[in-house]
């Protein structure tokens, strides 16, 4: 071998090392782009899931609740006066305070502390007359302070606790009478305007009937569509045009969905407004193109040899398409579903344009009750100014994510567990 | 006896014809071997007597022909009678991704041959017996077709072809992608089968041709140059391409 030779078999031994590093640097790259977006959620978010809670002592003083009866019914129970009740477990906490400062330690639990306590007798009626302990849902500022989310040591007037709430705080914690427990009702909760409340089971709810409305209405559609077009259409220009159109819908941007969602669904056909029926609709001519594309293509993929065979056997082309040809594509075409819906689950934008930005703080119970949906309950809280929901935004992020990996295991897992091989 | 007879077939791809005036008579209860180099027509023509042809849509064929006095060739003809009729095993064997016994029962099922379970136990029984594959499969119908050797997909396949009792079986060269031995099996079938049945044989083995048939026709681009007894095309071709062919000096 010459010298020029063996210089140039060095070359391409070079080059293709070169490559192999060039493709290495690239993964790494996108891996580290993941690895520092993943750390910037969980680090932010998984504080989420945690509760604060104060615990103090509550006396059900039948005076105080204005209870009357001797033995009380469950009616009487539920018309009692809380309120005094409520106020007096708060402020025992530091009896010696002035009543006209007294706001400062009422707001350190949720506004909703009064309910809390009524809900507490109404499980145990039998606390009526006594004094019980008792946990209230902290405040989102205590919340924050108690995770360490809020620096302690800048001035008074910059801090939204004050040196009043943070003595209190201090001496709850050391009596051990601040719980931090996991947040249940993160995911039992509407939506709330108070961060410490705020819950993204309206959201979510929202989202499973959206998808599933998306899902009932795209999926026969397109299913049907990509059949005939592949199986019984004339191949024509027309027939072309309307390809080259599923296409183009598949690229056509969401808003312009949510757009047409609200021109037509809502101002024409009157449907109700900010409901997961109009949100699955809108959804489903996103995701139709999609699974229009999928279908065709695992239709197309099932061997001529098979529909011949069929064919050859005597079946017309119906009992072919639907004995053979569609079952065999149906892995493809589910899996090619999943992941049109899991598309749908993330759009916000056609979403916000039909209203389900609205403020929904009950939890929808069919798809007709108004209600928000995951991606837009992100952008909700991420509008929010208190620190609470900062760290709300990122775990919503996190059970969005969760949800989307969960979807594209299921489509994954249906592609490889019922694809069928042949020969 | 003739069983099929073709008059005059010209068969068009497009603007491109693959068939000339073909014409030729089908003896029932023989084997009809087809021979001939690739892109000859002899698949086209096989093709035309179960109307696969109506698949390919530029595909159109004129001419006539007749199968028992049956206008094959007409737009009024049942396709799915005749393919009942006429049934067919491909060059790649193409079970159906099901089970080895759902296979051989699919023609009975949709044609309404069996009235019972029992009837239909029967039918795949007999089907895969003629088809020498009984004894491989008995103890497991219900595994997947797809998952035999080459051999047995084939002879699955044929099996499936005459669980609906037709009257010809078109093979478009049924052992091109078997071993010897594999081809020796379907090769002894074939033999078998011919005692019912009529069979039209497309091959590129001109030794298959030789042993299997009774009659041959050679083809050679479009046109059907030699068609006469097996033993007189091999051993005595009235025609000089024929010759040449079978000697191997083309093709």
């Amino acid at each position: 071998m010459n010298s020029f030779k063996k210089n140039l078999l060095k070359k391409r031994y070079n080059a293709e090392r070169r490559f192999q590093w060039y493709g290495k640097i690239a993964i790494g790259l996108a891996l580290s782009f993941l690895a520092v977006f993943m750390f910037q959620i969980f680090s932010k978010g998984y504080s989420a899931f945690q509760k604060t809670w104060i615990v103090t002592e509550v006396h059900y003083d039948k005076e105080l609740l204005l209870i009357d009866a001797e033995s009380p019914s469950k009616d009487d129970l539920e018309n009692a006066d809380y309120y005094d009740v409520a106020y007096k477990a708060m402020t025992s906490l530091d009896p010696g305070l002035p009543e006209e400062e007294d706001r400062q330690l009422i707001q350190m639990v949720s506004y909703k502390y009064e309910a809390e306590v009524k809900d507490l007798l109404l499980k145990n009626p039998d606390y009526l007359g006594k004094i019980v302990p008792i946990k209230l849902t902290a405040s989102d500022d205590v919340d924050q302070v108690h995770k360490g989310n809020y620096p302690r040591d800048i001035p008074e007037e910059d801090r939204r606790v004050n040196d009043y709430q943070l003595q209190i705080y201090d001496m709850l914690n050391e009596r051990g009478d601040i719980l931090s427990e996991f947040n249940i009702s993160f995911f039992t909760s509407p939506d709330s305007r108070e961060a410490e409340l705020a819950g993204i089971a309206s959201s979510f709810m929202g989202t499973v009937f959206s998808i599933l409305v998306c899902l009932a209405f795209s999926f026969p559609v397109a299913v049907l569509a990509a059949i005939y077009l592949e199986e019984f259409a004339p191949k024509n220009k027309f027939t072309d045009f309307i390809e080259v159109n599923i296409n183009n819908l598949a690229a056509v941007p969401s808003i312009v969905f949510g757009l047409l969602g609200l021109g037509v669904l809502l101002a024409v056909f009157n449907l109700p407004r900010s409901t997961p029926l109009v949100g699955g609709i809108t959804l489903s001519l996103m995701t139709l193109p999609t699974i229009i594309i999928a279908a065709r293509a695992s239709l197309k993929a099932v061997p001529p040899s098979i529909r011949e065979a069929a064919l050859a056997m005597g079946a017309s082309n119906m009992q072919t398409t639907m004995h053979h040809t569609v079952p065999l594509s149906m892995p493809g075409t589910l899996s090619g579903t999943i992941i049109g819906l899991a598309q749908a689950l993330g759009e916000t934008a056609p979403l916000i344009l039909i209203g389900m930005v609205a403020f929904v703080n009950t939890i929808p119970g069919t798809p007709v009750d108004p209600a928000a949906s995951l991606p837009v309950q992100i952008y909700i809280w991420s509008e929010s100014a208190e620190r609470g929901f900062v760290e709300k935004v990122s775990a919503c992020i996190m059970v969005l994510l969760a949800f989307l990996i969960l979807m594209n295991l299921a489509a994954q897992i249906v592609r490889h567990k019922f694809e069928k091989k042949w020969s | 006896m003739s069983k099929i007879k073709a008059e005059n077939v010209n068969v068009y791809y497009g603007s491109k014809q693959a068939l000339f005036d073909v014409s030729i008579d089908i003896a029932e209860k023989e084997v009809t071997a087809l021979i001939g180099p690739s892109g000859c027509g002899k698949s086209t023509f096989l093709r035309c007597l179960n109307r696969m042809n109506d698949v390919i849509e530029i595909c159109r064929v004129e001419g006539s022909i007749k199968m028992d006095n049956l206008e094959l060739n007409s737009r009024k003809l049942d396709v799915v009678r005749l393919r009942e009729n006429v049934g067919m095993v491909f060059q790649k064997p193409n079970p159906f991704p099901k089970t080895i016994y759902e296979n051989v029962a699919y023609g009975p099922t949709i044609h309404g041959i069996a009235q019972s379970k029992e009837e239909m136990d029967q039918i795949v029984e007999t089907s895969l017996k003629k088809a020498a594959l009984w004894n491989e499969v008995k103890d497991r119908l219900d595994e997947i077709g797809t998952g035999l050797s080459g051999g047995q997909q084939q002879r699955l396949c044929i099996a499936r072809a005459i669980s609906v009792s037709p009257e010809v079986i078109l093979m478009d060269e049924p052992c091109s992608a078997l071993d010897p031995i594999a081809t020796a099996q379907i090769e002894e079938l074939i033999d078998d089968l011919k005692k019912e049945v009529t069979i039209v044989i497309v091959t590129h083995s001109m030794s298959q041709a030789a042993r299997v048939s009774q009659k041959t026709g050679f083809f050679h681009l479009g046109k059907l140059i030699e068609f006469g007894p097996t033993d007189k095309i091999f051993k005595n071709p009235d025609n000089q391409q024929t010759q040449d062919y079978i000697t191997g000096r083309f093709g």
